[in-house]
């Protein structure tokens, strides 16, 4: 058994489906993509994270100010 | 408005990726279903969308929610169209993503715009929705799809169907 991955490719116009195995510089791509994309998740997680601490933040300001729930959340719509 | 299965792949094993090759050009517009899943670690990822081979000249604008937060992404100049989102291993187990893509005109010497609209489903009260805006600007026919997660091989059961339109 191989833990090699496979790239399936399928031909519409015959429909034969040919599976082979990544070369080394697909793996190594393939690699680099998921460290990647590791990165770019924890920053988008990151910024989802702050905008969702400065929403919050602004709620309960917007509440020392004296508006009610239903007037802080009409603002957010 | 017909549809016409072109072609479909469900995986019976782990797949780096999944491409649609010789697609005729006997239809108007394209749509392709996806239902996906990466076995790499964490609990999301997204699929790397090409046409033609070509690793250049693709932006899309998207919008999100998941029902306690939403919001906008704009991304310009990529190598691929990023369809966010798909669960893997750490997400609930046996759940797939929910996708549709239309690609009109797929055979006219314009650029290529397209819509999506990707759910990630985690069997729980919230639920990721995406819908996209893209563009592959290139004028050449559409003549191949690769779909490759960003993490990770699809695992069985994912599955790819590609529809034509007339």
């Amino acid at each position: 058994m191989t833990d090699t991955p496979i790239a399936v490719e399928v031909n519409c116009e015959t429909g034969e489906v040919t599976e082979r195995p990544l070369t080394a510089e697909e793996i190594t791509a393939q690699q680099e993509a998921a460290a990647e994309a590791a990165v770019r998740q924890a920053e988008a997680e990151a910024t989802a994270q702050a905008e969702a601490d400065a929403k919050l933040s602004a709620q309960a300001k917007l509440a020392a100010l004296g508006l009610t729930t239903e007037e802080i959340a009409a603002l957010s719509k | 408005m017909a549809y016409t299965l072109i072609s479909s792949q469900t995986l019976a094993s782990s797949a780096a990726s999944v491409t649609f090759s010789s697609i005729p050009s006997t239809y108007k517009d394209l749509v392709l279903r996806v239902s996906a899943r990466s076995d790499s670690a964490g609990t999301f990822t997204y699929h790397k969308i090409t046409f033609n081979g070509s690793a250049s000249g693709y932006s899309q604008t998207y919008i999100y929610g998941n029902g306690s937060t939403a919001g906008t992404g704009l991304t310009s100049a990529n190598t691929e169209i990023d369809g966010y989102y798909i669960p893997r291993a750490g997400a609930t187990a046996s759940t797939f993503s929910s996708d549709e893509y239309y690609i009109p005109s797929y055979l006219v010497a314009q650029n290529k715009p397209l819509s999506a609209n990707i759910i990630r489903e985690n069997n729980t009260t919230a639920a990721d929705i995406y819908a996209y805006a893209g563009l592959y600007s290139n004028t050449s026919t559409i003549s191949s799809i690769a779909f490759v997660p960003n993490a990770g091989n699809y695992v069985t059961g994912s599955s790819f169907y590609l529809y034509g339109i007339n």
